[in-house]
């Protein structure tokens, strides 16, 4: 092995820690306060792109919490502590709707999630208005999708703080979202 | 040898023992440190003294031997220093494990938070448990059993003039016994880096007679009473309608939420976000309005109310004695 390989082998073991810290970045970055955190464009986000008449601009509201481990583990501490498994069971759902399938009543995006939580939903879901902020809003949704396997493995979380119930969401595969065919209606019940 | 935190102002026998064996252990090895310099000291001017090449070769039977009797006895003396020390640690520790007397203990949960302190006085009564957060009162002159537990990560209970520290570990129950032989005030601190606001995580200590003690234990029994005028009843709406009932109880009111510190009597203790603040009005305000900017990573989020609800809240906040 001559000087230059071995020159060579540096440059590229260097390049190689540098993109790594780049790349993970992302995924580590904390943000205590994220007055920022998109709030006010909720209200102009819709569930469907059917609209009569002229329809208007469409809204893309962009959720930082999406890939970042500290928010979607952020939002698992808050899906625990602010007991949604009292009606999700850890996302396998009991009175309300699972949330690792890949069905969704009211649609998977972070937005529609957040939706959700805000305004609540009929039969059982309570809404949250006034009572969460919008980064706590958006870290449940991020902790949500990752359960439904919508997160990249890489952010998602790999262990539970209680006895371990399901495979965990680092390990979730990922499923392609699709809109449930009866409303309302758990998809446990529909399997034979 | 008196300052907050001292361990040498002992309030407790148990304190008393540590701050008598770390004495012992200072002094010994304090004394131990001069000898061994001030040999060596000697040793180099002698060296220095014996200039020629001839006179450094000069080593005779004699005084090999002499040399390998004296780096015996100073291996000697030693090892039987360290095991003085060992034993003198293992008296301390045994000494100060258990209480002599027989007295029905005082028996308090204590679990951990990133970075907050839950107190739970049990009694055989259920009705009589009491639930406080930062603020830890015991009675002087009886014993008190400490369990100590964690809701997420390691952390490290210590009052340094009572006693020395002991873990709070996750899923796991540490006892142990304390007792206050002089009324005082103290701060309690975490000593087993838990995260960002360790440093942020300490809570007040006060040991007064027992008459005095159980005036508070049952003070601190009482639901909050409601809010009487205008601006606390608004308060009182604004605490249960946004983003505190979330986190926060406070006895005689819908907000039951067992996350945050408990607020019931939260206008009576002497400070604020354990331990970060003193209990002022305007503390309590920038508190809320955002937590992030006086513990960074602390888990309440800001709170941006408007001024006339700010305002209200902590008026209602105020009633709460």
């Amino acid at each position: 092995m001559n000087d230059l390989t071995i020159r060579r082998d540096r440059l590229v073991a260097i390049g190689f820690v540098l993109a790594t810290g780049v790349l993970a970045c992302r995924r580590e970055e904390r943000r205590f306060d994220d007055s920022s955190a998109a709030s006010s464009a909720l209200a102009a986000v819709t569930q469907d792109t059917l609209q009569p008449g002229v329809p208007r601009p469409h809204v893309t509201v962009v959720s930082r919490s999406e890939g970042n481990a500290f928010d979607i583990s952020e939002g698992k501490r808050l899906f625990d502590q602010w007991n949604c498994s009292g009606c999700h069971s850890h996302g396998g759902g009991n009175m309300g709707p699972p949330l690792m399938d890949d069905e969704w009543i009211y649609g998977s995006a972070p937005e529609n999630i957040v939706a959700t939580i805000v305004e609540g939903r009929p039969n059982g879901m309570p809404s949250f208005r006034g009572r969460i902020q919008p980064q706590q809003l958006w870290q449940l949704a991020a902790y949500v999708r990752s359960l439904a396997g919508l997160q990249s493995k890489a952010p998602s979380s790999g262990r539970d703080d209680h006895m371990q119930v399901k495979v965990d969401e680092s390990r979730t595969p990922i499923r392609t979202p699709r809109a449930s065919a009866s409303r309302n209606t758990p998809a446990k019940s529909e399997k034979p | 040898m008196s300052w907050p935190g001292s361990i040498f102002d002992t309030a407790g026998s148990q304190a008393e023992r540590i701050a008598r064996l770390a004495w012992f252990i200072i002094t010994v090895s304090t004394i131990t440190y001069v000898v061994v310099i001030a040999a060596t000291a000697l040793a180099v001017r002698r060296a220095r003294s014996r200039r020629t090449h001839d006179d450094l070769a000069d080593i005779r039977a004699e005084t090999d031997r002499r040399l390998a009797r004296l780096v015996g006895i100073a291996t000697a003396v030693t090892t039987l220093l360290l095991l003085v020390y060992v034993t003198a640690t293992a008296r301390t520790g045994r000494a100060i494990a258990w209480p002599t007397e027989a007295q029905q203990p005082l028996t308090i949960e204590v679990t951990g938070h990133q970075w907050w302190w839950q107190f739970r006085y049990r009694d055989t009564v259920p009705s009589n448990w009491l639930t406080t957060s930062n603020e830890l009162h015991i009675p002087v002159g009886r014993p008190v059993r400490i369990i100590l537990l964690s809701n997420d990560v390691i952390h490290s209970f210590w009052v340094p003039e009572l006693h020395g520290k002991q873990d709070l570990i996750p899923g796991h129950r540490n006892t142990m016994w304390l007792r206050a032989d002089k009324p005082g005030t103290w701060k309690g601190r975490c000593a087993e880096f838990c995260g960002f606001q360790h440093a942020k995580m300490a809570f007040d200590v006060v040991a007064e007679s027992p008459e005095k003690f159980n005036q508070w234990y049952v003070s601190q029994l009482a639901s909050a009473p409601p809010p009487t005028d205008s601006s606390a009843i608004q308060g009182h709406d604004v605490f249960v309608q946004r983003t505190c009932i979330m986190c926060h109880t406070i006895a005689g009111t819908p907000a039951g939420s067992g996350v945050g510190p408990e607020l019931t009597h939260i206008a009576s203790r002497p400070s604020i976000a354990a331990g970060s603040l003193p209990n002022t009005r305007q503390n309590l305000a920038r508190w809320i309005l955002n937590p992030q900017l006086i513990k960074p990573g602390v888990k309440m989020p800001p709170n941006p109310l408007p001024p006339a609800d700010m305002k209200a809240l902590v008026d209602y906040l105020e009633t709460l004695k």
